[in-house]
């Protein structure tokens, strides 16, 4: 009889399908996955300490950096935390807009994954297709901040600036003729016998462990646990909008596929309430200590030089306390816990981000599967290293 | 951390009474969130009656991270946030420790603390009794100190300008 011995190989840091800097050191049998386990922390660039050196609005940009492929998720989840500890109400005019375009980054981060996670499996037509819609959405967001990717335009108190002008019809544009891209985007897979081999009954995970595991997101709802933060505990006004959670009943690759497809069709259904009732007014608190002020006083009024220059040198103060703040981003359960020892800067600064969860239970999902099933579980999992290593 | 008079609580701060008389419990209640202060030698029990007692079901850990309060005693603080699924609350759990003493792990209770509380390990240096892998996580096996506690420098000069300097 023959002795059977297995084989240990990195897979990563520097390979394409691990989507970043992520190592595997896999253990295994023939092409057969024994035992994987993750190394991280190539891309770890001490955010939460650098954080503890910076005013409260300088930090925004850092959270923009965590995860790239939805910035403006992150400024939100920060902005809610700064705000709920000051215990200010950002106007209902801002509160939509945030919506708006969270929800627009949703659907730019959803896209990245599909286009990426087809690749990985060999679709590439997909991954052209994906990225041309969202270079319109980079675009949106270019046009209201003035950047494509790192935009910062959510502040604490508000926004940075109003939306300009047009820019009502551009969404409006986008969302009419995505649903048909979308629909293009399924014709190529839902039912692709390639993509079913590949992707159904592969990477498994039972609702009890995803609970056990801390799994959020697309992730946790492809199990059959409907859990969406915008709906279990709404902020930001979520409560007035209609959508529907994505669930699945399998847990495994193709139904975390069909739940994010499915979540990009919510999100267009919550953009196009948000055309339909956006409020005018204010876009940022009526607060002198929070909110710089307009350029134009500012040439007038030695007392608004005073503010502005104050809020740029000394940023404001926050009360001394603590507080969670999570929000559903696209990869699940993105939580701030922020504590302010009644300064100008934050005491402590944590990020309970989904990728760094999500990817904990990587092991459990390949174990006894295929190398070549591990690609696919990787992209199904929608992890940014940037997020994961912090 | 005193009780704070006239704090609302909960019901699953009472349920916790009820069950553990003899448990010291301090409740904080700010902006809405209720924070419990435990003694480390009470937390498994307290976790995993929060995680099985039919009426709260804190199943799923949102997070788990530790704050430095430097010049305090003790210095640590460990935090705990719970959620249950089922009834959609939240608290916040906290261990106060100090240094050089180790916390009980909670991996038997909830999984996914295995990462968070090697990271808490990596980033502060707080150790946790009975973890299953506790090694560094984000930072290199070899590096020397703890980055997030408060005495780790921000910005720190390279090592080879000190050795220069200190020769000059």
């Amino acid at each position: 009889m023959t002795e059977r011995r297995t084989m240990t190989i990195n897979m990563g840091p520097q390979h394409p399908s691990t989507h970043g800097v992520l190592r595997l050191v896999l253990e295994l049998d023939g092409e057969i996955v024994v035992r994987c386990a993750p190394h991280i922390g190539y891309l770890h660039t001490g955010m939460e300490k650098i954080a503890e050196s910076k005013r409260y609005q300088q930090v925004i940009p850092i959270t923009d950096r965590m995860d790239y492929l939805a910035p403006l998720s992150n400024n939100l989840a920060y902005v809610l935390a700064v705000e709920k500890l000051l215990g200010i109400e950002v106007p209902p005019r801002a509160k939509v807009i945030r919506v708006m375009l969270t929800e627009l980054t949703r659907i730019g981060s959803h896209l990245v994954w599909l286009g990426t996670h087809a690749i990985d499996i060999g679709a590439m037509s997909v991954f052209l297709y994906a990225f041309r819609e969202r270079e319109a959405i980079l675009d949106m967001s270019e046009q209201v901040s003035g950047a494509r990717m790192m935009s910062s335009y959510f502040r604490v108190g508000g926004l940075f600036a109003d939306l300009p002008e047009g820019f009502e019809k551009t969404v409006r544009s986008f969302i009419t003729s995505f649903p048909d891209r979308l629909a293009e985007y399924e014709d190529l897979l839902t039912k692709n016998p390639i993509w079913l081999e590949r992707t159904r009954g592969v990477g498994v995970i039972k609702p009890e462990d995803a609970v056990d595991l801390g799994l959020s997101g697309p992730n946790i709802r492809a199990c059959g646990i409907p859990w969406d933060v915008r709906k279990s505990n709404p902020y930001s006004g979520y409560e007035q909008f209609r959508f529907e959670v994505s669930r699945g009943t399998r847990g495994d690759v193709y139904d975390r596929y069909l739940c994010r497809i499915f979540e990009m069709q919510q999100s267009v259904a919550i953009v196009r309430q948000t055309l339909e009732c956006l409020p005018d007014g204010s876009i940022a608190v009526a607060d002198p200590k929070l909110t710089p002020p307009p350029k134009p006083r500012i040439k007038q009024s030695m007392e608004a030089l005073i503010h502005h220059f104050l809020l740029w040198s000394e940023g404001f103060r926050v009360p001394a306390g603590e507080v969670y703040q999570s929000i559903e981003s696209p990869r699940g359960e993105y939580g701030v816990y922020l504590v302010s020892d009644g300064s100008n800067k934050p005491y402590r600064l944590h990020f309970r981000t989904p990728s760094f969860v999500n990817l904990e239970s990587l092991s459990k999902m390949v174990e006894g599967r295929l190398v070549a099933d591990l690609v696919a579980i990787i992209g199904s999992i929608d992890i940014v290293l940037g997020e994961v290593d912090r | 951390m005193d009780d704070v008079k006239g704090a609302e609580e909960n019901l699953t701060v009472s349920r916790l009474r009820e069950r553990f008389p003899e448990a010291t419990l301090s409740i904080r209640s700010f902006r809405n969130e209720t924070t419990l202060l435990v003694r480390p030698g009470d937390l498994i029990r307290i976790c995993r009656h929060l995680k099985e007692d039919p009426g709260l079901l804190y199943d799923f850990l949102s997070d788990l991270t530790a704050v430095d309060r430097f010049g305090d005693h003790p210095r640590f603080e460990v935090v705990y946030h719970l959620y249950s699924l089922q009834y959609k609350w939240r608290i916040r759990l906290k261990v106060q420790v100090k240094e050089d003493e180790a916390v009980p792990s909670v991996t038997s209770v909830w999984g996914t603390a295995n990462w968070h509380e090697r990271e808490v390990f990596d980033m502060f240096g707080i150790g946790f009794e009975d973890h299953p892998d506790l090694r560094r996580i984000l930072m290199p096996d070899g590096w020397e100190g703890f980055p997030l506690r408060k005495d780790y420098p921000v910005q720190a000069s390279p090592k080879w300008w000190e050795e220069g300097a200190a020769g000059d």
